[in-house]
């Protein structure tokens, strides 16, 4: 299909998002990202039965720890497509760099020490 | 296992005002457990803890350590080498693990991560509920292996009490009635009997009111 998607998105490949830790999202922001997000499979769809349904709930919990924090829920998001989706996944891309450009910088960039 | 809860981001930043270099204790057993104070929670803790500060623009060291138990001093002795490079302990054991870090480095300020809560079981994976108060005399024979004292909200020994309806609590319509559950229990063990003799007045000096307790076995002493 040859489709492109805005380049500042880097991926992370997991087995499932079922394996993506809070801590995982929140190293991230240390490192200096402004935003997160999962693309996991649709719901109903997940090999591991409920992987995409645990990470819905921990996107969640992470977007509390973030308000907590004050960088804001909406810096993390979880959205589901399946592998055919090509489409959706640049689509995607495109309205979370979009999102995320809106919020700004994360006010925590770069001023974390490991 | 002793159940906590973790205390809000905002308490703890507040108490960590003044430092720039703190060591974040976590614990092994109970609170890892119940998922508030083990390895994980550490790390996601002094995260959001770093997260905070270098928003606001005041950096913050944060070394993560987990014990094996808090409440044993030859595990709190393995930070001794380097807690003098702290300026202060974060610590996100129970009650107990807290305070006797802070007996065992006396120049330390310590400080609580955690509201340590109750006593409890895992209900299910997330859910935790309270069972006992380690009242110091245990009355779970007579009352069908339900404890009045921690499950009942005015702890009665002779329930139920006229808040008792459709087999709930008073206090909250989502608490199931320790007295409704006392008499279930009875009824199944063929022990209605038990619930006919009156439990009569509670020493609690066993309890709290008689002091903090202790106990010592003379064989195990060294
Ligand atoms: S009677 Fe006392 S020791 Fe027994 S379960 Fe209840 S609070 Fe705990
Ligand atoms: S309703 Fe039941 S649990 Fe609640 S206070 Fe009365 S006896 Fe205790």
């Amino acid at each position: 299909m040859r489709l492109s998607y805005p380049t500042n998105v880097k991926i992370v490949k997991v087995p499932c998002t079922g394996r993506v830790d809070i801590l995982l999202i929140l190293k991230a922001f240390e490192s200096g990202v402004d935003g997160v997000y999962l693309a996991g499979c649709l719901e109903g769809e997940c090999h591991f039965l409920r992987g995409n349904l645990r990470a819905k709930k921990r996107v969640q919990y992470v977007k509390t720890l973030l308000d907590e924090v004050g960088l804001g829920a909406g810096r993390v998001e979880i959205y589901n497509m399946s592998s055919a989706q090509g489409q959706r996944f640049s689509e995607v891309a495109r309205e979370m760099t979009e999102k995320i450009r809106a919020l700004g910088p994360s006010p925590a960039k770069k001023k974390v020490r490991a | 296992m002793i159940v906590a809860n973790r205390k809000t981001l905002e308490e703890i930043l507040t108490m960590l005002k003044p430092y720039k270099k703190i060591l974040l204790l976590g614990c092994n057993e109970c609170v890892t457990v119940c998922a508030t104070g083990g390895e994980r929670e550490v790390g996601v803790l002094a995260s959001e803890i770093k997260l905070s500060r270098a928003k606001e623009g005041q950096e913050i060291e944060v070394r993560e350590q987990t014990l094996e138990r808090q409440c044993d001093h030859e595990y709190i002795d393995q930070v001794r080498p380097f807690v003098g490079d702290y300026e202060a302990i974060l610590s996100i054991a129970c009650g107990a693990g807290i305070q006797y870090v802070a007996e065992k480095y006396r120049n330390k300020v310590v400080l609580p991560g955690v509201n340590t809560t109750f006593l409890g079981v895992t209900l299910e994976q997330g859910v935790w509920s309270e069972r006992c108060q380690g009242c110091g005399e245990c009355v779970l024979h007579l009352t069908g292996g339900v404890c009045p004292i921690a499950r009942c909200a005015k702890s009665l020994l002779n329930g139920p009490c006229g808040g008792s309806s459709n087999g709930k609590c008073e206090v909250d319509k989502e608490l199931e009635c320790a007295w409704q559950l006392i008499v279930d229990r009875l009824k199944e063990l063929n022990q209605m009997d038990k619930y006919e003799e009156i439990i009569p007045i509670k020493d609690w000096t066993t309890s709290r009111d008689g002091g903090p307790r202790k106990r010592i076995r003379e064989d195990l002493r060294l």
